[in-house]
């Protein structure tokens, strides 16, 4: 027992020592470091202030919301993407181009909406009576109209990405599509997912 | 009851997210450190500044009341940039 206690008392004056000393700041050094880079791993893994919302839908009542939770984020400082897919491309459209497209790709373009003006409701549309219809009643309640907001975002800086797979099968040009548009695939999107705090699908 | 403010932004008869967009474009041309008093008539734009402010870095809600304007309900909003 009393050899355990010297050793112990030969242990800590050691410390005092000056090579003793270089050692443990050497030791602490190599740990701060350690951590640090640790730090910055986990940082990166850390979601932002960020919206991730996929618009699907082609419909007047459903791409509405997504730009109004868009601009909404976007006014309240947090990051925003918007990813159209499928249905959702019509509303990016600035104009139809029948040039190029096959024929199955050409009925799909007549039969779809150009940009969101020609947008329907998802019920009760009546052949666009009914989009006609939410539209009077949103400007007479001094709702911001459907354009107007998809400005407003353009504006904000949100990120608007067209996706590049859904514009392959339906044959949608990238020059049919507002000019500001990124084009990406489903690696661009979940990029922007991982780093969300808030994810949607409409 | 009114608090000092800066500047002011009238959004009197828009509707979501008007309120809170325009707010924050004017608190963008804001010094830090000054007030904008916001004034609107959607009844949604009391839990929207405050989610706001629980969001943004950049502001502070530094009050809020209701006042009534030839019968109709102002709701008003006192929004501090911080940065």
């Amino acid at each position: 027992m009393e050899v355990t206690v010297a050793e112990k008392k030969d242990e800590r004056t050691e410390v005092v020592g000056f090579a003793g000393l270089h050692e443990r700041i050497a030791d602490l050094n190599e740990r701060v470091q350690q951590l640090e880079t640790r730090l910055t791993q986990i940082e990166k893994e850390l979601p932002e202030d960020r919206v991730s919302i996929v618009v699907f839908s082609g419909d007047l009542d459903k791409v509405l919301p997504a730009f109004i939770i868009g601009t909404g984020a976007a006014a309240m400082g947090m990051k925003v993407s918007l990813f159209f897919t499928f249905w959702g491309l019509s509303a990016l459209k600035k104009r139809r181009d029948l040039s190029g497209k096959g024929f199955l790709e050409k009925m799909f373009a007549l039969m779809t909406p150009t940009g969101t003006e020609g947008l329907g409701v998802s019920k009760m549309n009546f052949f666009g009576i009914g989009a006609r219809l939410l539209r009077t009643m949103m400007k007479r309640k001094e709702v911001a109209s459907l354009e107007e907001l998809a400005q407003m975002a353009r504006d904000m800086g949100v990120r608007i990405i067209a996706c590049q797979m859904s514009m392959d099968v339906l044959g949608v040009q990238k020059d049919e599509l507002w000019d500001d548009v990124e084009v990406g695939g489903v690696a661009a999107f979940l990029a922007d997912a991982t780093k969300s705090k808030v994810t949607l699908f409409i | 009851m009114s608090l000092p403010f800066d500047k002011e932004l009238d959004v009197k008869g828009a509707k979501c997210p008007l309120p809170v967009i325009k707010a924050r474009q004017a608190v963008d041309q804001l010094a830090v450190g000054q007030v904008l008093r916001v004034l609107a008539t959607d009844p949604g734009s009391v839990s929207d500044f405050q989610g706001w402010a629980k969001v943004a870095k950049n502001i502070e809600l530094v009050g809020q009341e209701t006042e009534t304007v030839n019968g109709q309900s102002v709701y008003v909003h006192y929004v501090k940039r911080t940065q």
